[in-house]
């Protein structure tokens, strides 16, 4: 942050590397909306395009993980992703037991593993 | 006019007003799994914040403006880690592409004819995973008049909610254990995955879903740039171009 330190410099770094470069997506999807209906093929497409994006998050999020989630190794992670899984598919497709269990795993694994 | 003016009346009930729709998006915050999954999510950000040296009041204007988890953990982690205004800007620019076919997806389930630009605005502001994934599960059961305020109650709920939170976890950072956080930073991967699994009924939904978990990782380990947007395009197309290749045969 070094030609941006100070206060005030922290609040010009989050308007112009946080909010600008995220906000103009939502400017764009607002421009591109126009004139398409719901019932429009273009938007199968583009929801798949949404969903495979929201996919590779959920991925990068796991395998590179953010700050002391990195700490928790690996496989137990991904192993925890798959035991959220198998809860949501098992308990009537809930998301909370799958979060739920997921987070158990996390916890069960960082403590045995970690 | 090439629709008559008949039809559009007989198919939505009595105009609502704006106040019962964001009453009615308001309210469905509070039955939702994403409010649990956004003030753990948003607890782990606001003691990220802290970590990194930044104020309170800078924590609270960057989940009102910025309003994306993972951006915000980069923004956070990277400005933190004496990243240049440049290349945190890009990094986050690429991780808010996922919200372009978004807030496509959503907003013609908005319009109406008369509807002006402007008043999407804040719909497309609020649009994020969790009220996305909301958004389109409700949205079809809620009268055309007043699902722009019911956009905006939903996303004014979970606003209130991420905020609180982000608080919570400012002061809650000092005293926050190690596996605590991680478990916090663990929530949105996970909550992303099972509301994403839910959401997914058809076939493109779903092949979309798994293309896009193999592929997203992949793409970012060639270290090709733009990896969120190419995995996306590329595994969304295949999965699109096998629901047309069935639609066809069937």
């Amino acid at each position: 942050m070094s030609a941006f330190s100070g206060e005030w410099g922290a609040y010009l770094a989050l308007i112009l590397a946080g909010f600008l470069p995220n906000e103009i997506w939502r400017w764009l999807g607002v421009i591109f909306a126009r004139g398409l209906d719901e019932g429009s093929e273009v938007l199968v497409w583009v929801r798949a395009v949404a969903t495979a994006i929201l996919a590779g998050v959920i991925a990068k999020l796991t395998i590179f993980a953010p700050g002391v989630l990195a700490t928790v190794p690996t496989p137990a992670r991904l192993a925890a992703v798959g035991i959220g899984f198998l809860a949501f598919a098992l308990i009537r497709r809930s998301v909370f037991a799958g979060v739920l269990a997921g987070e158990a795993a996390l916890v069960v694994g960082a403590l045995v593993f970690g | 006019m090439p629709v008559p003016p008949a039809t559009p009346a007989a198919n939505d009930p009595p105009p609502l007003s704006a106040v019962g729709g964001f009453i009615a998006g308001f309210s469905a915050t509070w039955t939702s799994v994403f409010s649990y999954v956004l003030f753990g999510t948003y607890t782990g950000i606001g003691a990220l914040a802290h970590d990194f040296g930044f104020s309170l009041p800078w924590a609270v204007l960057s989940t009102i403006l910025v309003w994306a988890g993972p951006a915000q953990v980069i923004l956070i982690s990277a400005l933190g880690a004496g990243g240049s205004i440049v290349e945190v800007a890009l990094a986050v620019g690429l991780s808010g592409v996922r919200l372009l076919p978004m807030v496509v997806s959503l907003l013609p389930m908005l319009k109406r004819p008369e509807t002006r630009a402007w008043q999407l605005v804040m719909p497309a502001h609020f649009t994020a995973v969790s009220m996305w994934v909301e958004a389109l599960r409700l949205l079809p059961h809620e009268p055309r008049g007043h699902r722009i305020a019911f956009c905006n109650g939903l996303g004014t709920g979970y606003g209130i909610c991420a905020l609180a939170a982000t608080v919570l976890g400012f002061y809650l950072a000092a005293r926050l254990p190690p596996l605590m956080s991680a478990t916090l930073l663990f929530l949105t991967p996970l909550a992303f995955f099972m509301s994403a699994l839910r959401n997914s009924r058809m076939l493109v939904d779903r092949l979309a879903l798994a293309i896009g978990l193999v592929l997203g990782p992949l793409v970012a380990y060639w270290h090709v740039g733009l990896d969120l947007m190419w995995s996306g395009i590329v595994g969304g197309t295949f999965a699109y171009a096998v629901h047309r290749v069935r639609e066809v045969l069937r």
